[in-house]
């Protein structure tokens, strides 16, 4: 297990340094290094001072090492538009951005997994049909879209609740939430649902698929020859059987969830990460997009490992050394 | 005499597949004595298996049961309500499966699945269940079987795993327990030390099983009375012995002469020439007559039934019994 | 072929949806001659006729029957062109995505070692990353416009294609009749046209399929950000984009005709792709 989780660190340390040559040829191939670390704006002057000081006049590798060497500081430089650190900037909207795609995961897997259980034990019926039409719309339909319906629906027409920016927060630890008021709640649910669709399209078909199989093994005719009721079977068997897709996708789509949004924080107006990406993009803000792009991958490769070693644990047969039976 | 433990009657379990109707068991009959051993024994698709899961309900879509009688303690499971039948299953009527590294559960460890099964039964607290299935693990064979609650199934060996899932079929002392080729899977040695420890455990608690085996050297050292399935009838049926000292049957005949044990050394084993019919397509007469030796334009009609003391065959052209 | 055929129209819903498919690219081939107007055309732009609601007849004389948008555009006339653009881009970048990645695909699965390490490592790292936010950034990076954008989204999908590619190759790659024709002076060219790629193409059709809805659903969404065409060539996406702003006062339509346009289509393509699947996949034949 130990010889496991090394080896699986090693292999992210490399995938991390293979992004940030990838990032740093980027910048060097987009145009002069400088235009990303200064704005624009600045004076010959300054130019020339931050060249010398960035390292920009030494040959590519040891400006490489000096990038990883900034990088493993956190020091991303400074926003154009913003004039702070780049990395404040981006620490400052990521609560929100989290918050949200932790409560559209969340309401994804909780009601995407019991119904996708539903449909695979019962593949004909009416309900599971539905079901699947539903899974397959969410698939389908470009989140934006049904963003602008849900704000079209429950915020213009009923009124319901309100779509855009992000309402009143409560600080814990500093931080501001947006759970923990009722008024709160109602600023992140249209935003929320909207980012869920997806994931509950998906969390449905994977727990779909995977009932299906396992209904059709000798384990659950052995759990029925014993007496067990379906509703056990599918609570203690299948559940524990299917928890290995539906967690690697629960880790796997929490990442690319942050990623998706950038669609609904710019329809709802949320103050995330995603939301200032796409500012960053539109007013050509180069730090924040390198800051981000790096994060973003160290994110994924965090993701994949986490979701790698949680394997481990709950499948019992990789835990001791790896060698299944 | 009272009245069985089991009887069936004129069973027929088809499944409903786009080719047609595979008409997998076609008319079963037989009984079943408290107690007793019966083996149930034909090449694979011969619908022994499918006579196993049709006893307690396990039949799979598109397969179901269409026809025929099932009496289990003087109650009739065909047509039983799902919720009345599961309560009998694992209680009265248990069944062990051929593969162990298949049924149990690879994610679960063995307590936990055995305490699922104590109380799918009886409101009992994990405690009590965990203690219960350790006791039964104790009775089947298996070392320190308190400890070993904890385990998972892929810690133990082919043999262990079926010794499990034995235990887990005897947990609520079952009337009957049908066992589905439990020892194929396993290594030759093992098989035995299996059978032993059915046998011994069956008669100690008096529990009726139902061996279904391809094997007719296994059923032999172990039952008291055989069936021989061939395309979903039983072509033959007595005290074992009898029957494999002299069956009446051809196909009983092939199926003993295929045997390693029972082959002249120097000999080439005996197969039976040709292979078994689509149950698609089943001719109107005898199933086995493109494959037998003996047969002729009789054939073509349904065979008769031929009796000679408690044994029974379908045959038109019986062995021994012309003599 | 003909049995295919037949089972394909065994399933009404997937029938439907690929007529509903074909109406699609029959109209917007004829958009030209179908339109009541040259919504490129500015010249023919009436500001007073502008956001006006579906049926108002404008100073053109004839009615508008989805109503008009800011500039005062047919927006009929509009969504027929924006099918266009759509179209177009979803279905060039899948045949370029699906190009590049099947012949990667192909190269993994035949050259073996580290060609197919470093191939298959390179797609596995990208499939895990979402496409969107590769798309977004390469947009960002190469600026706007439709080669642009192409460039885009098949960078963003040739992953899916050549994962496709390798796992149909490899798997024929280990049959006996291909390693029996690898051992024959065949040319390995010879051996994957005749072989590999007679295997390899229904999966990547049916993985082809549902890649173009996906990128029409990206090319809108990239246009919806305000980062994928530039504002002379409105794709569906676009023209949704610029129908939010006056969703909240009421004037829906704008933006809800071109959204129903844009949903069609892409359900409708991916239920054809559904039931490719399901007819190809030997799993569910019984």
């Amino acid at each position: 297990m130990l010889g496991y989780v090394i080896q699986r660190l090693l292999q992210s340390v490399l995938v991390m340094l293979a992004m940030s040559a990838l990032v740093f040829a980027g910048v060097h191939a987009i145009g002069n290094p400088i235009d990303v670390l200064i704005s624009p704006d600045a004076t010959q002057d300054i130019r020339d001072q931050a060249i010398r000081r960035l390292g920009l006049d030494l040959p590519l590798w040891e400006q490489y090492l000096a990038f990883l060497g900034r990088l493993l500081r956190g020091d991303f430089g400074t926003s154009f538009v913003f004039g702070m650190p780049v990395l404040d900037l981006i620490l400052s909207r990521l609560p929100a951005t989290l918050e949200l795609a932790i409560a559209a995961v969340l309401a994804g897997t909780l009601i995407g997994v019991p119904l996708g259980i539903y449909a695979g034990y019962r593949p004909d019926g009416v309900l599971s049909r539905a079901i699947m039409a539903v899974s397959v719309l969410g698939f389908s339909v470009p989140t934006f879209w049904v963003g602008l319906i849900l704000i079209l629906t429950f915020a213009v027409n009923l009124d319901w609740l309100p779509a855009g920016d992000r309402g009143p927060v409560v600080e814990v630890f500093g931080i501001g939430w947006s759970f923990l008021t009722l008024e709160g709640l109602s600023f992140i649910a249209l935003p929320a649902l909207n980012l869920s669709l997806f994931k509950l399209a998906m969390m449905i078909r994977l727990s779909r698929a995977g009932t299906r199989e396992i209904m059709l093994t000798d384990t659950v005719k052995f759990a029925r020859a014993a007496g067990l009721s379906d509703l056990t079977i599918l609570r203690r068997h299948v559940l524990r059987l299917i928890a290995i897709p539906i967690v690697t996708v629960f880790g796997l789509e929490l990442g690319s969830t942050l990623a998706f949004a950038v669609v609904t924080e710019t329809i709802f107006s949320w103050p995330g990460v995603g939301k200032l990406i796409i500012d960053s993009i539109t007013s050509l803000d180069r730090p924040v997009m390198v800051a981000y792009l790096i994060l973003v991958a160290f994110l994924f490769v965090t993701i994949n490992l986490v979701v790698d070693l949680s394997y481990a644990l709950l499948d019992p047969r990789l835990r001791r050394g790896g060698a299944a039976a | 005499m009272t009245a069985p433990l089991l009887s069936v009657r004129d069973l027929r379990t088809h499944f409903m597949t786009r080719a047609g109707v595979a008409k997998a068991v076609d008319g079963v009959s037989f009984d079943l004595a408290a107690g007793e051993i019966l083996g149930l024994v034909g090449e694979s698709g011969s619908g022994k298996s499918v006579t196993g899961f049709s006893l307690l309900g396990l039949v799979d879509p598109p397969g179901r049961i269409v026809g025929g009688s099932i009496r289990f303690q003087g109650r009739e499971l065909v047509g039983m309500p799902p919720a009345a039948l599961r309560a009998l299953r694992g209680r009265h009527l248990a069944m062990v499966f051929q593969d162990p590294q298949a049924t149990l559960n690879p994610v679960l460890t063995i307590g936990a699945q055995m305490a699922l099964a104590v109380q799918a039964h009886e409101r009992a607290s994990d405690r009590a269940a965990l203690d219960r299935a350790a006791a039964v693990l104790a009775r089947v064979g298996i070392p320190e079987a308190a400890r070993r609650l904890s385990a998972y199934p892929h810690e133990f060996s082919g043999g262990m795993r079926q010794r499990v899932a034995i235990a887990t079929a005897l947990l609520h002392g079952p009337a009957l327990i049908v066992a589905d080729e439990p020892t194929t899977a396993l290594d030759v040695s093992i098989q035995a030390q299996i059978l032993a420890k059915m046998k011994a455990l069956a008669a100690e608690s008096g529990t009726a099983l139902i061996w279904i085996s391809h094997d007719l050297a296994t059923v032999s050292s172990l039952a008291d009375r055989v069936l021989v399935m061939y395309a979903g009838r039983i072509v033959e049926s007595g005290p074992v012995g009898a029957v494999l000292r002299a069956p009446l049957h051809p196909y009983t005949r092939g199926l003993l002469d295929s045997l390693p044990a029972m082959a002249t050394p120097g000999e080439k084993l005996r197969q039976i020439p040709g292979a078994a019919p689509s149950l698609l397509a089943l001719p109107a007469g005898c199933a086995f007559a493109p494959r037998c030796p003996r047969a002729d334009a009789a054939c073509a009609a349904p065979p008769p039934e031929v009796a000679q003391g408690s044994r029974r065959a379908a045959c038109h052209h019986p062995l021994e019994a012309a003599a | 072929m003909k049995d295919f055929w037949r089972e394909y129209a065994e399933n009404r819903v997937a029938l439907l949806a690929l007529l509903v498919v074909a109406a699609f690219i029959g109209t917007a081939l004829a958009a030209p001659w179908i339109a009541p107007q040259d919504p490129y055309d500015l010249a023919g732009l009436e500001l007073a006729d502008a956001r006006r609601p579906p049926g108002f007849v404008g100073s053109g004389g004839y009615a508008h029957l989805l109503g008009t948008d800011a500039q005062g555009r047919d927006l009929f006339s509009a969504i027929l062109y924006g099918l266009r653009i759509s179209l177009q881009m979803g279905l060039v970048a899948g045949a370029v995505a699906m190009t590049v990645g099947a012949l990667l695909g192909i190269l993994a699965a035949q050259a073996g070692g580290w060609v197919e390490t470093a191939i298959m490592r390179v797609v596995d790292l990208q499939l895990s990353f979402p496409a969107i936010l590769l798309a977004l950034v390469l947009v960002a990076v190469l600026g706007q416009g439709k080669s642009q954008l192409i460039i885009a989204l098949v960078a963003a999908q040739y992953a899916y294609f050549a994962r496709t590619a390798y796992g149909a190759a490899s798997a024929e790659r280990r049959k006996d009749y291909v390693e029996a024709a690898a051992a024959t002076p065949l040319s390995t060219f010879r051996i994957v046209f005749r072989h590999i790629l007679p295997n390899v193409l229904p999966p990547l059709i049916v993985v082809g399929t549902v890649q173009v809805a996906n990128a029409i659903s990206l090319e809108a969404t990239l246009s919806f950000l305000g980062l994928g065409l530039p504002p002379t060539e409105p794709s569906l996406g676009m023209l949704i984009a610029n129908g939010f702003q006056y969703m909240m006062s009421g004037r829906t339509w704008i933006s809800v005709y071109p959204g129903i346009a844009l949903i069609v289509l892409i359900v409708a393509i991916n239920l054809v792709g559904d039931q490719l699947r399901d007819q190809t996949n030997p799993r569910l034949r019984r």
